[in-house]
């Protein structure tokens, strides 16, 4: 299980990276929800990877998965889903306007905005 | 437990519902309700910066849980003087917004105002490092809506860049905050500070690489080289008053980096071995450097305004890597000054391109219309600022920095890159300044063209900048006095033990 998690997140996050090193809005953004996908597997596992464990400590049991790190990643996503749907809008408001979704601006520097 | 300590953040999160509810058509109710909140945020800064003064470290722990389990905001000297500092600089840049129109040319312009003042304040009090990241996003997301107030289509493609940049940010924010969890098991500050010091040396690698990420992760919010690429155009895009908002987002930066590498990961832990400092400097310097030649080389006002930003973050982080008390105190009253400079630099921009039809913001000769006298002198004593020139406060903080960079083993390079930066700096402004005022005087004056109504009341406008200027005229005259607070602030930094023990509550203190 370590390996398919560490694998996983590893992938993710290399396709992550790939697609945000492109030149248009839409593989940036794509690369940017893959990138969030695997922190979000990453803060995951921080709190180790168990199985069939109850999430709080009682007295009975032999051992527990961390709460913690689940909390986190529900804020991460919340967060995440806000933001990836914001620079959807931006970039769309941006192409319809500019007639151009190249997320560089080196060409038209200058002009007037 | 003092309750107070959460107004700076709930007062303009419920000024903000309010002016979205009650005055979501009406641009000028809207104005009165988010200065009457502003105004209010001064005065509850101002108290908690006195609470704050007598040296006590106040605790408020979220929903009465105690720390590490709950979240907690903590008030120290620091956080008291950035809180105070922001509700400063925002009730004057939101003056100059009402005066200039700015507010009305486009929708939720205040709401969003209050938002972006309810992350900062949050950033500057929380002391826990995920409600640190959960304040980021608040401040951003607010950031992203007033960057792109009043639309146009460059401003719209340096959103897209400015917000895609700020989410790889969040992402290595989280990357960071995991591993540190990973391997520490808390996220609160003083907890975390006291685990890293425990910290077994064959298992603090992966805690190293945490602190190392959380550095990226402040330095790109400093716009520290080579992570600054969304500064300029960012900042030279986004409308003036917001801009000017800005000066105090990139010290969010600065204060984080501050306060986790004298708290959490000290200058005196063993696992890090200086290792942050060694790091930092030659990134601050090189920032200081292209700053200023970035002023030199800028054929646009508002990138001139924007790469002197980025050089007055560098000095402020030269004296931030050097983590010895005398280099704070010296950072902390630079800080000041730079968020005043910088803020002040943008508005006055503004002014300019307003009243020059021709040339826009362009760096070419061009006729003023109006107030071409009353700019020129605001622009010659916001550079005489930002470029470290006596009488005003950036000299005196150039000048405390140095000092404190004495005893630093790296004390001549220090000294080189600030006084030929400040030459730079000066050559670059003169340059500037030259040419959008002198030789325009000296063309025929064009016909005044019809007024234009967006910009009602120019003379607020024009107070509020002179307002931020005057800020600075105080803070360089009451140097004393605020380098005896910014001294013990230091002092509160650098014996992380008392911040602790008021978190944790232990007994001793």
């Amino acid at each position: 299980m370590e390996l398919l998690v560490a694998s996983a997140i590893g992938v993710l996050t290399a396709a992550g990276i790939y697609l945000v090193l492109r030149q248009r809005t839409f593989p940036v953004i794509i690369g940017i929800s893959l990138l969030t996908y695997g922190v979000n597997v990453f803060l995951f596992a921080s709190g180790r990877l168990a199985v069939n464990l109850p999430p709080v400590l009682t007295k009975t049991a032999e051992g527990y998965s961390d709460p913690l790190p689940q909390a986190l990643v529900l804020t991460a996503i919340v967060i995440s889903f806000g933001m990836s749907a914001v620079i959807v809008m931006l970039a769309l408001v941006a192409y319809l306007s500019a007639d151009t979704d190249r997320i560089d601006m080196g060409a038209e520097k200058g002009e007037e905005n | 437990m003092n309750h107070w300590i959460l107004a700076p953040v709930l007062l303009p999160a419920m000024i903000a519902a309010l002016i979205v509810m009650f005055a979501r058509h009406e641009v000028e109710r809207q104005r009165v309700i988010s200065i009457l909140g502003t105004l209010a945020l001064c005065a509850i800064s101002v108290w908690l910066l006195m609470l704050a003064a007598s040296g006590a470290i106040e605790v408020y722990e979220v929903g009465n849980w105690p720390a590490p389990f709950g979240i907690v905001l903590v008030l120290d000297r620091l956080s008291a003087l950035m809180v105070l500092l922001t509700a400063l600089l925002a009730i004057a840049v939101l003056l100059y917004a009402i005066g200039s129109g700015w507010d009305a040319r486009g929708k939720h312009f205040h709401a969003l105002f209050q938002f972006l003042l309810m992350g900062v304040c949050g950033a500057f009090l929380t002391g826990d490092v995920f409600n640190l990241f959960v304040f980021f996003e608040v401040l951003l997301i607010a950031s992203y809506g007033l960057m792109i107030h009043g639309g146009g289509k460059q401003r719209l493609r340096a959103g897209v860049q400015y917000v895609a940049y700020n989410l790889l940010g969040s992402t290595l924010f989280l990357f960071a905050l995991g591993a540190i969890y990973a391997v520490s098991g808390t996220l609160n500050m003083a907890d975390l500070a006291q685990r890293a010091a425990e910290m077994p040396a064959d298992e603090a690698a992966i805690l190293r690489v945490g602190a190392v990420l959380l550095l990226l992760v402040f330095a790109v919010k400093a716009a520290l080289l080579p992570l600054h690429f969304w500064l300029p155009a960012t900042y030279s895009l986004t409308p003036a008053p917001v801009a000017a908002l800005f000066a105090i987002m990139t010290k969010i930066g600065a204060y984080a980096i501050l306060r986790v590498y004298t708290l959490v990961f000290g200058p005196d832990l063993s696992v890090m071995d200086g290792l942050v400092g060694d790091l930092l400097m030659p990134a601050a310097l090189l920032t200081l450097i292209i700053g200023m030649v970035g002023i030199l080389g800028s054929t646009e006002l508002g990138r001139l305004a924007a790469f002197s930003a980025i050089g007055s973050m560098g000095t402020l982080l030269i004296a931030i890597a050097m983590f010895t008390p005398e280099a704070t105190v010296a950072a902390l009253y630079y800080m000041v000054h730079s968020t005043l400079a910088t803020a002040a630099l943008f508005l006055v921009v503004d002014l300019m391109t307003e009243h020059r039809p021709g040339a826009k913001g362009k760096i070419i000769p061009s006729p003023f219309h109006r107030y071409g006298g009353l700019t020129a002198a605001l622009f010659f004593v916001s550079s005489i600022a930002l470029a470290g020139m006596p009488p005003l406060s950036g000299f005196v903080g150039k000048l405390m920095i140095m000092d404190a960079a004495r005893d630093s083993d790296l004390v001549w390079w220090i000294w080189a890159a600030i006084l030929i930066t400040s030459l730079i700096a000066v050559v670059g402004f003169a340059r500037a300044g030259s040419s959008v005022f002198w030789k325009s005087a000296q063309e025929a004056a064009v016909e005044v063209p019809a007024h234009d109504d967006a910009r009602q009341s120019e003379s607020l406008a024009l107070t509020a900048t002179i307002d931020i200027i005057g800020a600075q005229v105080v803070v360089t005259e009451l140097a004393g006095p605020i380098a005896g607070y910014l001294n013990a602030t230091a002092g509160q930094l650098y014996a992380p033990a008392q911040y602790i023990g008021a978190v944790l509550r232990l007994e001793q203190g």
